[in-house]
């Protein structure tokens, strides 16, 4: 019975303005504060205060995470050194597997010369098998997938594997051998 | 989102029968979940067990968002007369005493105005309003046009309130019979109102006592 117009559904109905004039007619500060959502562009001072010190309190947290990671890294420390063995365990052309840093992470020690040590990880980068040094020939290989590294250096020959595989640091204390740390490579 | 353009809000107040169903649903919808903003309202609770549900009008031309200070009460594309805007809201009760309908509600212990947004988070997903979902005798109801006419053949909605010299035409409709639909509700002399015979009844009881 009412002879008002249906209620638009569209997002840009205007509000009637108590006077019924149309939005044109109206002074500006109605302009400037309309009751639509969609007209209403204005950013309230509290939301801004938010934003503010929200984003300043991300800042803050960020520069004290940076703090904290350099403290834990440096209380984290170096690697440990260890005694792997002595020479004389270790015959001129022989292989001996042992674990370093820890229980499960198995190296190979390789003697290549009468003064010259090397170890690596056991681990072929390719997927994870156990190398098999043949010092003979100046090479490490993975008879999973025929993969070869040479015994110098670690590098890749042939076969899958595309990334050296980790050496390990050796330092010798009169007879002793000692593993002072990893080098993780490409 | 919005509210679906063709679903409608009706409100029959002649169907109520102050059962308390849609006070209870109010505070269950997520908008404003713990908070009941329906109101029910005893008619002349001396001589007469009517009631009648309170909720937003959601007016086309909202006086509630006319008198706010600080530019808080916002209407959606939709036609929907939206809640306080929290950040905004000074908590003034300009609206509160500015509203003809007595919609909104200040909540002084969040500093915050809170009125009917028609259930925005279910209407404007096509679902019912709470209390629309709960009302068992139809008093609120959300539905088509079509159906409403289907339904209530002897009922015709208004949508146009004068109070005074301020004529005011909301979204929601209210339900009147056919036979004696007025194009416009004039609420203040309908306050003075009284239902026939029923005064003279309850006086004479009086008189006895």
């Amino acid at each position: 019975m009412s002879e008002a117009p249906d209620v638009p559904a569209a997002a840009d109905a205007v509000s009637a303005a108590p006077d019924g004039r149309p939005a044109e007619a109206q002074p500006r500060w109605r302009r400037d504060f309309p009751i639509d959502w969609p007209e209403d562009e204005l950013v309230a001072r509290r939301d801004f205060t938010k934003f503010l010190v929200l984003t300043s309190l991300a800042f803050v947290a960020g520069q004290a995470w940076i703090v904290f990671e350099n403290l834990a890294r440096r209380a984290r420390g170096r690697p440990p050194v260890v005694r792997v063995a002595s020479l004389d365990e270790v015959p001129e052309g022989s292989a001996l597997v042992f674990d370093y840093p820890k229980p499960h992470d198995a190296r190979i020690l390789v003697r290549t010369g009468p003064t010259t040590c090397v170890a690596y990880g056991e681990k072929c980068t390719h997927l994870s098998c156990a190398v098999v040094p043949e010092p003979g020939a100046g090479r490490l290989h993975c008879p999973c997938h025929n993969g070869w590294f040479d015994l110098a250096t670690g590098a890749p020959l042939a076969g899958p594997p595309r990334r050296p595989l980790e050496r390990v640091l050796l330092e010798r204390r009169g007879n002793d051998l000692y593993a002072t740390g990893v080098e993780v490579r490409g | 989102m919005a509210v679906p353009a063709d679903l409608e809000f009706f409100v029959d107040p002649s169907r109520c029968i102050g059962c308390q169903s849609c006070v209870a649903a109010c505070s269950e919808c997520d908008t404003h979940r713990g908070h009941s903003l329906i109101q029910l309202q005893y008619v002349d609770r001396r001589t007469s067990v009517q009631t009648l549900p309170v909720v937003c009008m959601h007016c086309d031309s909202p006086t509630c968002a006319e008198v706010c200070p600080a530019d808080a009460i916002k209407r959606t594309g939709d036609g929907v007369v939206q809640s306080a805007r929290k950040p905004r809201c000074i908590a003034c009760s300009n609206c509160v005493l500015a509203c003809p309908f007595g919609v909104p509600k200040m909540m002084a212990e969040l500093s915050l105005m809170m009125k009917c947004d028609m259930c925005y988070d279910r209407t404007s997903a096509g679902l019912k309003p709470m209390c629309a979902s709960v009302c068992p005798s139809g008093a609120l109801t959300f539905t088509t046009r079509a159906e409403i006419e289907r339904q209530r053949p002897r009922s015709a909605d208004v949508n146009t309130f004068r109070f005074g010299g301020q004529t005011i035409t909301t979204k929601v409709r209210m339900m009147v019979p056919r036979e004696a639909a007025p194009e416009v509700l004039d609420v203040l002399s309908a306050m003075d109102e009284r239902p026939e015979g029923a005064g003279d009844a309850l006086d004479s009881v009086f008189e006895a006592l």
